[in-house]
């Protein structure tokens, strides 16, 4: 397939609606990610931010409006498509299966198998393993390939979601409160990560309640209040005290201003 | 150093196996005549494969975190099918492609009364055991079919036939299916989204796991596996009878848990499946040759489960 470059941004989500039942939870959502761009989305509990990105990843499907990636109308309908598009996400839930050993979970929804469908266990043992050593930088000897995830800590779970949609190699990665419960030394980590996404020409998705881990990372911040865009601020036009002085009028009046 | 603790799934596959071998060497005390000899052995190889294969197709649905509780009644109602397209048209390989092809169906009801209306699988397989049940007994007007016109057929040979006079061909069946099912759940991606949907159905569906098509075949495949035993049980006898496949319901689930499967999902063992259905297939002959009257079997049968499934719950609350 011949890679097309001639498009203005890499996603654009217009006019989107969602709703579950009555609850209306994302009103017409304009929002796009440019090329190479760390785009924050921020706003308070239950803003609809996971909804918004469960959109974009197909796990539910908008009840109206258009999304565009590389230029192209698409629908997505399943997870397998968007990840297939190149969208790779670290779901706030994490989405792990306790029981299951790292091996399993890391290739989840998509194993080296054969025509019969057969998984090469040695392989995907082995990718798991360079994953945990190289990218991870998992160092407990207690910890290995076979391990089932519930006896990891948060933070191990976090870097085996993480590793996970590093691996496959994605034009964007959304992060949905990928450092929630992390040591300073596992954020720092995951901020670094986040940047040399850019640095590779990629584009990312960071959602956060935390400011000071949004602001250094991010090239643009899109705020999100009960479904509707109350904001759209490039970094270079706020300072990080603005940003968090206006979230906080935000909470009180309503308006991002 | 740290010993690499050992995965509960091989400590489960290691107590099912200990459990097995004490419960055969007991019998081999009780009654060393009996079970020195190969009679015995060749009685468990024609009887036990039927509910073996059941409760390895089975295992596939607890895994979900589900329950079926309909195949004895799919078993019998493909099974009439098996016997009245038989008899009607005399062609063997139709009778065994309608059978499987009801049987299937049957799973497929199944499955789209949980997967898709969202009733409970225990509630769902209750209703639906009672249906068909209903329905064989309607069709099949009471009666029997004889099938002893089929004991001349290449496919009798195939299903049931003695291989050099002595192996039931059942028995070898049952190991194809041993190792086919326990294949499917730890080797191939199938089984893999069946752990997974059983462990946690949310990260499973955002991990790009199609959740109802993995449920749907689960119960599509323990209705298959019931019309297979269903073809295995008729001919083996040369006679359908409508309510075939009665005794199997508890036998099968008994073989699943004794086998250290876990009823909240998430985790199974064929290895266990197999053993357990080995051992609950032959206490019944083991009780009575070792010299206790038949009024000890479910007593027995009941003790073992109870410890059985005692040793896996404080294996699970102590993990980690
Ligand atoms: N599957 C669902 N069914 C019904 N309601 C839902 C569902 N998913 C989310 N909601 C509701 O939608 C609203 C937005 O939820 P969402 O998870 O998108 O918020 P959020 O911005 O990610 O919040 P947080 O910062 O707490 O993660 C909430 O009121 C939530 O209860
Ligand atoms: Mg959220």
């Amino acid at each position: 397939m011949s890679e097309n470059t001639d498009y203005e941004y890499l996603l654009e989500m217009r006019g989107v609606h969602k709703s579950f039942g009555h609850v209306n939870v994302l009103q017409g959502i304009d929002f796009h990610v440019g090329k190479a761009e760390i785009v924050a989305l921020v706003g308070d509990n239950g803003a609809g931010k996971s909804t918004l990105i469960k959109t974009i990843t197909g796990v539910h499907r908008p009840n109206k409006g258009e999304i565009y990636f590389k230029g192209q109308r698409i629908t997505i309908h399943s997870v397998a498509q968007s990840r297939a598009l190149g969208i790779e996400t670290v779901y706030q839930e994490r989405a792990l299966a306790d029981q299951q050993s790292l091996w399993r979970n890391m290739f989840a929804g998509r194993e080296i198998t054969n025509f019969l469908g057969l998984i090469d266990v040695k392989q995907q043992k082995r990718e798991t393993e360079r994953l945990l050593r190289e990218s991870m930088g998992f160092t407990s000897k207690a910890i290995t390939v076979d391990s089932q995830v519930m006896f990891l800590s948060g933070g191990e779970k976090q870097g085996v979601a993480i590793g996970r949609a590093l691996y496959f190699d994605a034009d964007l990665i959304i992060l949905d409160e990928p450092t929630m419960g992390l040591s300073l030394s596992e954020t720092k980590k995951v901020l670094e990560f986040t940047r040399s996404i850019k640095e590779h020409g990629k584009s990312a998705i960071f959602i956060s309640h935390n400011f000071y881990h949004i602001y250094p990372a991010a090239d643009r911040f899109v705020i999100l209040d009960r479904g509707k865009i109350a904001g759209d601020v490039r970094k270079s036009d706020i300072t990080q005290d603005d940003l968090v002085q206006k979230m906080e009028n935000l909470a009180r009046t309503g308006v991002f201003e | 150093m740290l010993k690499k603790p050992m995965r509960l799934e091989h400590k489960l596959d290691l107590s099912i196996l200990v459990v097995f071998l004490s419960v055969y060497a007991l019998f081999f005390i009780g009654n060393p005549g009996v079970f020195s000899r190969f009679d015995i052995y060749y009685s468990f190889m024609s009887t036990i494969p039927f509910i073996a294969i059941l409760a390895l197709s089975v295992t596939l649905v607890v895994v979900l975190g589900m329950m079926d509780l309909s195949f004895p009644s799919v078993l019998a109602f493909s099974a009439w099918v098996f016997g009245a397209v038989f008899t009607a048209t005399g062609n063997m390989p139709l009778a065994v492609i309608a059978c499987l092809a009801v049987g299937t169906a049957c799973g497929f009801i199944n499955s789209i009364l949980v997967v898709h209306i969202g009733v409970p699988s225990l509630v769902a397989t209750i209703g639906s055991m009672f249906f068909w049940r209903g329905a064989v007994n309607m069709v099949a007007q009471g009666r029997g079919i004889s099938l002893v016109g089929a004991m001349d057929r290449t496919l009798f040979t195939v299903f049931v036939g003695r291989i050099g006079g002595v192996i039931p061909a059942q028995f070898i069946w049952m190991v194809l299916a041993g190792l086919f099912f326990g294949t499917l759940l730890k080797r191939h991606r199938f089984g893999t989204h069946l752990l997974f949907v059983g462990d946690n159905e949310q990260s499973a569906a955002m991990m790009g796991i199609n959740v109802k098509l993995v449920k749907t075949i689960a119960f599509m495949q323990v209705g298959a596996a019931a019309a297979f035993v269903g073809i295995l049980s008729t001919l083996e006898v040369t006679y359908f009878w409508p309510s075939q496949g009665q005794g199997y319901l508890m036998s099968a689930l008994a073989a699943v848990f004794v086998g250290g499967t876990s009823v909240f999902g998430g985790m199974g063992t064929m290895l266990g499946t197999f053993l357990g259905a080995l051992l609950i297939g032959s206490l019944e002959a083991g009780i009575i040759s070792s010299g206790l009257s038949g009024f000890w079997i479910q007593f027995i049968y009941g003790l073992l489960i109870m410890i059985s499934v005692s040793t896996y719950a404080t294996m699970m609350r102590k993990r980690g």
